[in-house]
Parts: C-alpha cells; structure tokens; sequence
C-alpha cells in the first residue's frame, strides 16, 4: 500500500517537474509546480513527516509560488520567447547530471543493502512521538546555532530587499 | 476488509453531514446578511418570497442554478472554469478538523466512532491554515483567466491582501499554541474546559485578547469582507475579480467566500472561545442527570459562539466604510503585525514564568 502511495506521489512529482519547464505558459508553469508541491508533502506525510507536509504547503505553495504568479501576471510575460529554444546550454548541463544519475543507479544497489535498517528504523519512531514536538526539540537543542544563522542570513536578505526596493522612492524624494 | 468499508462509511456520512449543516448555514447567511443589514439600516430586507422572505436563498440558488454560463471572449477557459473550484475546495476542505462537540466516542459494529470529529490530526491548524492559503489561488487565476482588467486588478489585489493578512492569522494563534501546547484543535478545545474563565481569551497565565481582536480582524481582510473588501470594490473594479463570472460559476465563489467565514468563525470559537464547552464548568444537561444528552447543550454553544462572530460580520459591514489600498496594507504590516508579534513574546515568556512557579 505504502508502495503504490510512494510510486503515485513520486511519479506525479517527476512529471509536474517536466511539465513546470515544457509549458510555454508561465501561468501553466507555476500551476504544475504547485501540483507538485502538494505531492512532495503527499511524499512527507508517507513519511509521517504531517509537520513537514504543512508547512511545505503553507511557505511554497501558499506563498512563495503566490509571488511568482503575481509578478508573472503584472510583467504579462506570456509573449516573451526570449528565454525559449536554449537547446545548447540545456545539453551542457544535461551531461554531468546524466552522469550523476548513471552512478547513483550503479552505486545504489549496495548502498541500500547497508543503509536499509537504519532507515526502517526512522519512520517507526516518528509514529509513537509527536512529530511536531520532535522537530522543534531537534531544531532548538542540537541545531540551534545552525537555525541562528539561518534565520540571521534571512533577516539580511529581508533588509536587503527593503534597502533595494527602497532606493528609487529614497532618489525621488531627493 | 468490512471493518475498512464500516469506517469509510462512517467517515462519508460524517462528511456528508457537516457538509449539509455548512451549506445550509451559507444559505441561511445570505439571507441573514439582507436581514441583518436591512434591520441596521431601518429597513425590512427581503420580503417578497415565502413570509417574512424566508424562502430567498432558495430563489436565488434556483436563479443561478438556470442562468446562462457565459465565457468571455479571449479568457483562458480551462483556468476560468478551474477557478471558482479551486476556491470552493480549500474553503470547505477546512472543516474536516474543526471538533463540532465533546470528545466522545460509542461503537458500532467494533468500529469505535467519535461522531463530532471527522478527523484529528496532529497538525489540525496547520492543515486549515495551509488550506486557507490556497483559496488565494482561486481568486487570482479567475482574475487572470478572465482576460479583463478589472478581474486581473481584483485578483493581484485580494493576492496581496491574502498573503500580507495571513500572515497575522497565523501569528495571532501562535499564543493560543503556546499555551494549549498542541496544534490539534481537539486538545485545544478539551483544554479549555471548565468555565469561560479557562477560554483562552481569558485564561491565565497569558489572556490572549490581542490576539482575538487580530485574528477577528485578519480574518475578515482573509474573507475579503467590508472593510477589507478591496478585490471586489464596486465602485472603482466593478465587481473585482468575479466580474465576468456568471450563474452557477459565480455561485461558486459566493459560496466559498460564505464558507470561509463559517470557517474562521469556527477556528476562532474553537481556538479562543472554547470551542464546544459551555462557559461555566460542566453541562446543565449533567447537573440534571441526563449526561446522555450533555452533546446537545455542547453542539448548542458552539453554534452560537460560530453565529455570534458571523453576526459580527454582518455588523462591520453595516458600520464601517471601505480601506483604501494603502491603508489597508500599513494597517496590516505596521500595527497588526508588531502587536502579534509582541503578544507571542509576552505569552511565551509569562507561561515559562508560569511553568517556574508551579
């Protein structure tokens, strides 16, 4: 059962991923993404990562790819083929990625027989405790100075685009 | 496998019926709405059909029901008629763990049964919060779709104010969190039990009243309502972002914007109010012995604590005139934003110096 789930999300999610770059629409573009935002956190609730499901949703889907509509829609970029037919440079990063995946399919194999019992070990605590609690334990003991930086390197970024977006009324006034 | 079919029927039916009950309060809304409004305003409201005007909700259901379905010319029609779904889903989806009375359970047939609880999860604000976001994308691409300039400025607007109100929705539950230390709203109801003075608007250590006063206000820009209802501003977007919507598609939208009230009136009843308790200890229906029938009286208060704050909708709009765009936005990030903000940090801190003490 938690095999048929697993192949339904990861397929929908490996399909809506080519389709965000195939459609020539934007619009289109962003909807197929947010399809597969709901199927990542379809994947984390396989997990019983519920915490991590709703938060995917709430940041991407409810409004990170709001943003990217927004802009799509006041920029009207429907006719811009600009950034289309980029055959060649598509085929030089195609390469390296071919080959990484060559090596993950022939290094995997033996990979999975020595990490299999760890991993089948993660999912059944996850269900007895509370995930939510887990994750904020987690995040606020062993990860706390990681978390620190983090929200620091967010907060310069958020000032930053204050600073810049101001800058042009900053002229005007002067 | 009949164990499996006896739940998921049990589970249909429960859906079924706060469907029903959700549907028949949005009909009985837009009629309470006209009423309402017109009692304000010294007039009858409707009065044509059936006594006292009772049967127009019906009417105007049938009206839409048979009007004509007009797509516009050059509108995208797979994200026109997408649209107005994408709003109603993410408006009802919500009530799937909204706990409507006590936590109780009785068998059938081995399946234990909890008959006020479709489902409680873990996560239970979260999950409405994260539905909640995505009634944004209804309005926005119905907008779009509908290649005209007033729905597109309607849908970029109500996008905006979606987005910047969330935000306050969900700080000002962040209190609320800290002390019922849950996210399931089943804990936090069972956690304000025992009297009003153990609602989390007034419990100690940390009342949460700027809490409430921000949420009720979040979520009526959330619901794009008067006087946060600048995605449909008559006088300057037509009618915003449904615009070009007629009959059954425009019906949509109505309904889905009457279901998201329901919806925050819950959550706000269920998260600040108590949700189904009564608001002294106990239930009259125990002190009298019949604590059989305790769920009747439990059901009762949380309708009226969901009708009171959809009474209070109907009253703003009677009272208050419109935003403009750029007040709504300061009001929003400058004084919403900073209170919600504070109020997380003086829960925090008073239910720490709570948990010393004891």
């Amino acid at each position: 059962m938690s095999q048929l789930f697993f192949g339904y999300f990861a397929g929908m999610i490996a399909i809506t991923a080519i389709l965000v770059v195939v459609f020539r629409n934007p619009v289109y573009s962003a909807l197929s993404l947010l399809v597969m935002f709901f199927h990542v956190a379809g994947l984390f609730i396989t997990l019983h990562a519920e915490f991590l499901a709703a938060v995917q949703i709430i940041v991407y889907a409810g409004a990170i790819l709001v943003l990217y509509l927004f802009v799509v829609m006041i920029l009207n970029v429907t006719q811009d083929d600009h950034y289309h037919s980029q055959w060649r440079i598509a085929g030089v990063v195609c390469i390296p990625l071919f080959i990484e995946f060559m090596l993950l399919l022939s290094g995997g194999a033996g990979a999975l027989n020595t990490g299999s019992p760890s991993l089948q070990s993660g999912p059944h605590e996850a269900i007895t405790a509370n995930n939510t609690l887990a994750i904020g334990k987690t995040l606020f003991s062993t990860y706390l100075f990681p978390f620190e930086v983090a929200s620091l390197v967010l907060l310069v970024a958020m000032i930053g685009a204050i600073v810049i977006a101001k800058r042009d009324i900053g002229e005007h006034d002067a | 496998m009949t164990e499996f079919g006896l739940r998921l029927a049990i589970s249909l039916t429960q859906i079924a019926a706060v469907m029903g009950i959700v549907v028949i309060t949005v009909l009985l809304l837009t009629l309470a709405e006209r009423k309402v409004l017109g009692w304000m305003q010294d007039r009858m409201g409707p009065m044509e059909v059936g006594p006292y005007g009772i049967l127009q909700p019906f009417a105007d259901a049938i009206k839409l029901f048979f009007k004509e379905d007009i797509i516009p010319a050059g509108a995208n029609k797979f994200l026109f008629t997408m649209a107005p779904i994408l709003c109603l889903v993410p408006a009802f989806i919500g009530f799937a763990v909204i706990p409507w009375g006590p936590n109780q359970t009785f068998e059938v047939g081995g399946v234990t049964v909890r008959p006020f609880i479709i489902s409680d999860i873990n996560i239970g604000i979260l999950y409405i919060l994260a539905f909640a976001s995505l009634g944004a994308y209804g309005i926005i691409l119905g907008g779009w779709a509908s290649n005209s300039k007033y729905s597109l400025l309607g849908g970029l607007r109500s996008a905006a104010q979606i987005i910047s109100y969330e935000l306050n929705v969900g700080l000002s539950i962040v209190g609320v969190l800290i002390l019922g230390g849950s996210l399931s709203l089943v804990s936090i109801t069972d956690a304000q039990a025992g009297g009003f003075w153990h609602w989390y608007l007034f419990a100690l250590p940390a009342p949460q009243i700027f809490a409430f006063v921000i949420y009720v206000i979040s979520a009526v820009a959330e619901t794009n309502r008067v006087p946060f209802d600048l995605p449909e501003a008559e006088s300057e977007l037509v009618a915003g972002f449904f615009t070009e919507y007629s009959g059954l598609r425009f019906a949509f939208f109505f309904l889905a914007e009457y279901a998201n009230m329901v919806l925050v009136s819950c959550v706000a009843a269920a998260l600040f109010l108590g949700g189904w308790n009564a608001p002294y200890p106990g239930t009259i229906m125990g002190f009298i012995g019949l604590p059989s029938l305790a769920w009747v009286e439990n059901t009762m208060w949380f309708a009226v604590k969901t009708y009171s704050l959809l009474f209070l909708f109907f009253w703003l709009r009677a009272t208050l005139p419109r935003l403009r765009y750029d007040q709504l936005m300061r009001f929003g990030w400058k004084v919403l934003l900073p209170i919600a903000l504070g109020n997380i940090v003086v829960t925090a801190i008073a239910v720490f110096i709570y948990q010393q003490m004891k």
